[in-house]
Order: structure tokens, then C-alpha cells, then sequence
């Protein structure tokens, strides 16, 4: 096979550690992460961008880390859902998916998550219309959305009150 | 079935003239890849047919808005939110940044690119209708040169375009005359996110004295390419709306379209809504 592609360094920062990724340049951020590092986190779900299950931060802003290939973490920071708490104390958002039932069998929570924590860092006090283009990109077949949707009001409450 | 990676070359560059180089290599071995969010879907399912890419995510070359009197120019990686983000874009080209705020979720039109939505050539992309109602150009680049083109006429058929193998696209170039035009925007898909459009339309017509002075029509879904469809606005330019003129452009539309059955819609219902949407537009035109 002509040109095959090796294994590459990709120097980036996951959840405020350097690290170097060692991948394929055109390997999935979403696998790299999961079976490199082992942040189980980040969600698989449809592959091709639909479902957001598989959500990080590259540079604060949102991704699908399924269309990501590796390569383009170069020089990077990366969130993923194991960096949204701040070591045992969670984040609002966290804490009102656990008190409002925002999580039910797991899968999409942690893009859900990432892209709640994300609308909040770009519209501190969101409308309903902004949360919910917010988390449009996010599939749940569980909760009906309802659930979620009131979590993440309920975060905004609660960072309103203790900001 | 997973793609079998080390097939898959993927190599970074950081200035324009390293990446017009490899693309001026051996003829068709290298292509573009920008954000990656149409490349990485085919290459999730095994569909990447071309093997060897170079990154142009980086260059800087192609990113940045800039506004002049008469124009606005838009670097091709110029992502979805960037374009939603653009004072004047949101102020004088409404119909561009609807199109970018109705493609994908957030985390899509975060790495999503104007030129990446225009060179992946889809008949159903959402952004090229709103270029074409701005009679928007493009600048084409290669070691050979740079060249200007408008986007009306860049597609030739499905998936055909006025781009060889060694070019880029650098930037759109849209005049800034159409601000004062009615402008309208419709994307109709199963759900209002992350949707691919079963129709898209948009449209934008200057009014004078009840007339139809000028307008643009352009839609998505319905043809092999996105288009503009230059018959139905001859056959309203210069007129006063009426319901007899809207009958006749119907039929004209209908007849300059050739939309198709496919998994996400029929070409019935895309030739009815497309009709309706139309007709939307001019009711839109004629009220006040």
C-alpha cells in the first residue's frame, strides 16, 4: 500500500494535563480519548454527528469528537465530561441532573452535559429558546427532554444564586 | 464497518502555499479536508473513497470576515457560528446566517465551514441558496493563480463543480446591495435541528411601486445541485403580483425543478412545497 499512514504524536492538554495522543492522524478524537486515555466518558452514539453522545470542548467550543480526526487536536485544549467537576464537588449543572432526573440509562448525559456546561459558559442566564437550540444537538431516548430541560434551568438558578 | 485507518493519510499544514503544493502534486492524490464534519461521516461508515488528505483547518489564510463599503468578503473556513456571530452578517445578510443557525446542532456549525458546504457540492446543502440570492462570487486559488467565478453556474451536476483537483477555495465575495431587498428564508426538514432539508429555499426581491423590480430565487434539495431558478424569476421580473402570476410561476417552477424520490423525502412533496414555499414568498412581497 502506497502512503500508509503511521502512527503520529499529537501534543494536546485533556482536562488541564499535557499529554501526548499516539493515533493514526485521521483516528476519531472519541476513540483516542476512550481507548488512549481511558476516559470512558465520552459516549459513542450514532458515529456521524447526529446524536451529540459523544461531545467535548476543543478550545471551548463544543465538538462532536466522532468528526474529529486526531491530527486537528494539535496543540489543543480538550474538555471532557471527567473535567466539567471540580475534583469531588460537581458542577450546577451535574448536580441538578442528579436532584431533577436529567440522566436516566447514562448514554447521552455526559454530551448533554458538555453542551449544557457550554451554553451556560456562552449565555450565563440562557432564554428557553437558547437552551434549547443549546441541546438540539443532543439525542435522548429516554427522559422526553422534559427532565433535561428543567436541569439545566435549574443549574441557571442555581449559579445565578451563587455567583 | 470501521474505515481501516492506516489507509488513511491525513497531513498538517500551517500556510496556504505548503497546501497548495501537495494539491499541485501528483494530479487528484491529495484533497482538502477542512472541519470534517461531511469527510468523517463517510469515513465512520467506510465510504471514504479518496485516501490521502491534507489539513487545511489551520491555514490562516482562509479564515476572517471583512467588511468594505460594497462588499463583504468571507474566508472559505469561515465556520457556521462564526457566521451566525457577524454583526454585519446578521444585519445585511440574514438569509446566510438563518442558513447557517438551521445546519446541524451547535457542535456542528462549530466545525462546520462555508467553504467546506459549497466544495462537498450536496444538492441538499443549506448555505449555497443563500450565496446564490447574494450573487455571490468565489475565489478560487492554486499555484497556478487566482481566479474569481460567481457561484451561480459553479455546479454542472450532481456533485459536479468548476474546481480541479489542484484548486482551494479562498472566499466568497458577496456585494452588499441587496440590504434593503424583502429576503426569506425556509429550510423544511423532519425535525427544526440537525435536520438535512427535504426543501430550501430562499428567495429576496427588491419592490418598487407594487412591482417586482428584481428578485432571486434559490433552492436546495429539489435539483441535482443547489440553484437558482432563473426561469420563474424571468417570468416574475417587472410584474405586479397578482394570483394569476403566482399560478404561472408555480407551473414555471415546477418545471425548471427535478426533484426525486429518496430516503428523505418524495419528489412530489418536494415539488408541492417547493411550489408553496414560493408562493409563500410573493404573498410575503405583496403584503405590507
Amino acid at each position: 500500500m502506497r502512503n500508509a499512514a503511521e502512527k503520529i504524536r499529537v501534543q494536546c492538554r485533556v482536562n488541564g494535563s499535557s499529554v501526548i495522543l499516539q493515533a493514526h492522524p485521521m483516528a476519531r478524537l472519541l476513540d483516542v480519548l476512550r481507548e488512549e486515555l481511558g476516559l470512558t466518558g465520552t459516549k459513542e452514539g450514532c458515529g456521524e454527528g447526529e446524536c451529540g453522545a459523544c461531545c467535548v470542548e476543543i478550545d471551548g467550543d463544543l465538538v462532536n469528537s466522532c468528526l474529529v480526526p486526531t491530527l486537528q487536536a494539535e496543540d489543543t485544549e480538550i474538555r471532557t465530561i471527567e473535567g466539567v467537576a471540580d475534583g469531588n464537588r460537581l458542577h450546577s449543572v451535574q448536580q441538578a441532573f442528579l436532584a431533577y432526573g436529567g440522566a436516566q440509562c447514562g448514554i447521552c448525559t455526559p454530551g448533554m452535559i458538555l453542551a449544557a456546561v457550554n451554553l451556560l459558559a456562552r449565555y450565563p442566564q440562557p432564554t428557553e429558546a437558547q437552551i434549547r437550540e443549546g441541546l438540539a444537538g443532543n439525542l435522548c431516548r429516554c427522559t422526553g427532554y422534559t427532565k433535561i430541560f428543567e436541569s439545566v434551568v435549574e443549574a441557571c438558578r442555581a449559579l445565578e444564586r451563587f455567583s | 464497518m470501521r474505515a481501516y485507518l492506516p489507509e488513511y493519510q491525513l497531513k498538517a499544514t500551517h500556510d496556504l502555499p505548503t497546501a497548495l503544493e501537495l494539491l499541485a502534486g501528483e494530479s487528484g492524490l491529495w484533497k482538502p479536508f477542512g472541519g470534517g464534519t461531511d469527510l468523517m461521516v463517510l469515513l465512520d461508515s467506510a465510504k471514504l473513497p479518496h485516501r490521502n488528505f491534507v489539513s487545511i483547518w489551520k491555514l490562516p489564510e482562509l479564515r476572517g470576515i471583512e467588511v468594505a463599503p460594497d462588499y463583504v468578503t468571507i474566508g472559505a473556513l469561515t465556520t457556521y457560528t462564526e457566521l451566525r456571530r457577524h454583526e454585519t452578517l446578521t444585519r445585511e445578510f440574514p438569509l446566510l446566517c438563518r442558513a447557517a443557525a438551521e445546519t446541524g446542532g451547535i457542535a456542528t456549525q462549530n466545525r462546520g465551514t462555508l467553504g467546506g458546504n459549497v466544495a462537498n457540492a450536496s444538492p441538499a446543502a443549506d448555505s449555497p441558496p443563500a450565496l446564490l440570492v447574494y450573487d455571490a462570487d468565489l475565489e478560487i486559488i492554486s499555484e497556478r493563480g487566482a481566479r474569481w467565478r460567481p457561484l451561480h453556474g459553479f455546479y454542472a451536476g450532481y456533485k459536479q463543480m468548476d474546481l480541479r483537483n489542484d484548486e482551494l477555495i479562498r472566499r466568497f465575495r458577496l456585494p452588499r446591495s441587496k440590504r434593503d431587498w424583502r429576503q426569506h428564508y425556509r429550510k423544511v426538514g423532519t425535525r427544526r435541528a440537525q435536520a438535512i432539508s427535504k426543501v430550501c429555499f430562499a428567495a429576496a426581491a427588491s419592490m418598487e411601486e407594487g412591482r417586482i423590480a428584481d428578485l432571486r430565487l434559490a433552492f436546495g434539495s429539489v435539483a441535482p445541485t443547489v440553484f437558482r431558478a432563473t426561469a420563474t424569476e424571468k417570468s416574475l421580473r417587472g410584474e405586479r403580483i397578482s394570483p394569476e402570476l403566482w399560478r404561472a410561476a408555480r407551473e414555471t417552477l415546477a418545471s425548471e425543478i427535478a426533484p426525486i424520490d429518496d430516503m428523505r423525502s418524495t419528489a412530489r412533496y418536494r415539488r408541492q412545497v417547493a411550489q408553496n414555499l414560493l408562493v409563500e414568498f410573493l404573498e410575503m412581497l405583496s403584503s405590507h
